[in-house]
């Protein structure tokens, strides 16, 4: 997010909203785990629907509960959001009710058609989600033919006049040198940069020790970020990298909680987006009293509106502001929560990476059972024994055709 | 950072919300997507009450607010109305 305005260092916004709000600033909403592609890093493991996902009148009733909130937007995702058969319908329903909508998609829904209604909503931002600037480096991770479903949609959305939506990217070993690549790329469709922390969330917990960025390319990141100040949009997901010294614009703090949640495709809340494990779940919104009663009283969240002591990072001068780092990195690579974050700049997370013994699964699984690759198959042809009648299709034993001789 | 007119009459942008939390007010604008904030609900009486008020100063007085605290209040509504949140209200035709 963005902020207009600083507070002095005395009563710095983040001191404020580490004792959390009356409501989120940034909820994100994970509409369906159902998805048309399959990523390597998906933070929510998602592939396949869930047949308990909310119904289209209980996700409206969500709605209307954000509204009576006051909550200003939501991030809606998945799963890939646009393919639920009511999601330009909920989308509708959310605007016109005072409740501004981010989305994140990899673009499958986005036709002319679809980007015209959407460059006619001053309610709506869309964020498409591309990993790598080239097809290559991007369809490793997302998945055959998905740079070419993302560019369409790109072009599609900057034809029909939509101005300033994002282009989403999470950071790789594999895409870091492609910063300037994402920002040319960015800047020919009219759109904004965000590039966001990849985190061993979900399936990214298989793919993090590959992809998570190497130390002298979080360097690189950084100082990258810092010559490209408020241009490029962060999700504040790197405030670890603070820790190098300068702060980077935006929040600097772990909003999980305090700021932000996640509403899951179910309905079930989380403290964060990167975070679905039962350890970081506060309820649900279909039980008494909806989300607003799980938002202000539910003791995990309670819990997180604490003060914080810093535990093992206490004593390091970069606390202040890097807080620790994040608490889903932490607790997927095994890091204790009270200690530095995996990917500490200050090298405190790498001897504690090494002695890690057994990592956390999240709680749930809607990857597809089949990926969807290539699977070498035998053909074989059956022959008949000689001595036997073959079996035809009027042969209803369930035996039928069985050799028991072996 | 240019000095906001107390004597003049203001009123918050048609597309900013505000939303009331323990330690003043969030604001978020929907045209410019950016989120600013109140530091005290004092402040936000004034910004709540900028609608109806004949000037700026007269939203800070029914706020009993003092010189100093007036002085402050203009400078926070001076950084408001840089980013769009508060507009100047046109003043209707007389007849």
């Amino acid at each position: 997010m963005q902020l207009t305005q600083r507070a002095p260092a005395s009563e710095r916004l983040v001191d404020l909203f580490e004792r959390g709000l009356a409501a989120p600033i940034c909820l994100t909403w994970e509409l369906t785990y159902a998805c048309n592609l399959s990523c390597t890093h998906c933070l929510s493991s998602s592939g396949r629907r869930d047949p308990r996902e909310l119904t289209t009148d209980q996700a409206k009733a969500v709605i209307d509960e954000l509204e009576a909130m006051q909550v200003f937007y939501v991030n809606i995702g998945g799963g890939e959001p646009t393919v639920r058969p009511d999601f330009w319908e909920l989308l509708d329903y959310a605007t016109a009710h005072h409740v501004g909508v981010k989305f994140s998609t990899n673009g499958v829904r986005l036709t002319p058609e679809a980007a015209r209604r959407l460059a006619r909503n001053d309610y709506v931002d869309v964020q498409i989600s591309l990993d790598g600037a080239t097809a290559e480096v991007n369809d490793a991770v997302r998945g055959a033919g998905s740079y070419d479903t993302a560019l369409r949609a790109m072009s599609n959305l900057a034809d029909a006049g939509m101005k300033n939506f994002k282009l989403s990217v999470v950071c790789t070993r594999h895409n870091i040198p492609q910063l300037d690549e994402f920002k040319a790329l960015a800047d020919r469709y009219g759109a904004q940069l965000r590039l966001t922390r990849l985190r061993p969330s979900g399936r990214g917990a298989d793919v993090w020790d590959e992809l998570h960025p190497l130390p002298e390319q979080q360097r690189q990141l950084y100082d990258w970020l810092v010559a490209h100040g408020e241009q490029v949009l962060t999700g504040d997901s790197f405030f670890h990298l603070s820790a190098y010294g300068k702060s980077l614009p935006g929040l600097n703090l772990c909003g999980a909680g305090r700021v932000v949640c996640l509403i899951d495709p179910v309905g079930d809340v989380y403290a964060c987006p990167f975070a679905i494990h039962d350890d970081f779940l506060a309820g649900n919104v279909r039980e008494p009293g909806g989300f607003a009663q799980v938002w202000r009283h539910s003791p995990l969240f309670e819990k997180l509106r604490e003060p914080q002591t810093g535990g093992a990072c206490a004593s390091c001068s970069f606390y202040d502001t890097c807080k620790g780092g994040c608490m889903a990195a932490k607790f997927f690579t095994g890091l204790p929560l009270d200690g530095p974050d995996p990917e500490c700049v200050q090298g405190y997370g790498e001897q504690l990476l090494a002695d890690r013994g057994a990592v956390p699964k999240p709680s749930g699984d809607h990857s597809h059972r089949r990926r969807p690759r290539p699977v070498d198959v035998t053909l074989t042809r059956h022959r008949p024994a000689p001595d036997r009648p073959p079996v035809t299709a009027c042969a209803e034993d369930p035996l039928a055709g069985t050799d028991f001789r072996a | 950072m240019t000095a906001l007119d107390l004597d003049r009459a203001w009123d918050l942008h048609p597309q900013v919300s505000v939303r009331p939390e323990p330690f003043g007010a969030l604001l978020y604008h929907f045209g410019t997507r950016k989120l600013s904030f109140l530091k005290d609900r004092g402040l936000l009486t004034v910004v709540q009450s900028l609608a109806t008020a004949p000037s700026a100063r007269a939203a800070c007085r029914a706020a009993g607010a003092d010189e100093r605290q007036v002085a402050r209040y203009q400078r926070a509504l001076a950084v408001l109305a840089e980013s769009s949140m508060l507009v100047e209200r046109t003043r209707t035709p007389c007849n």
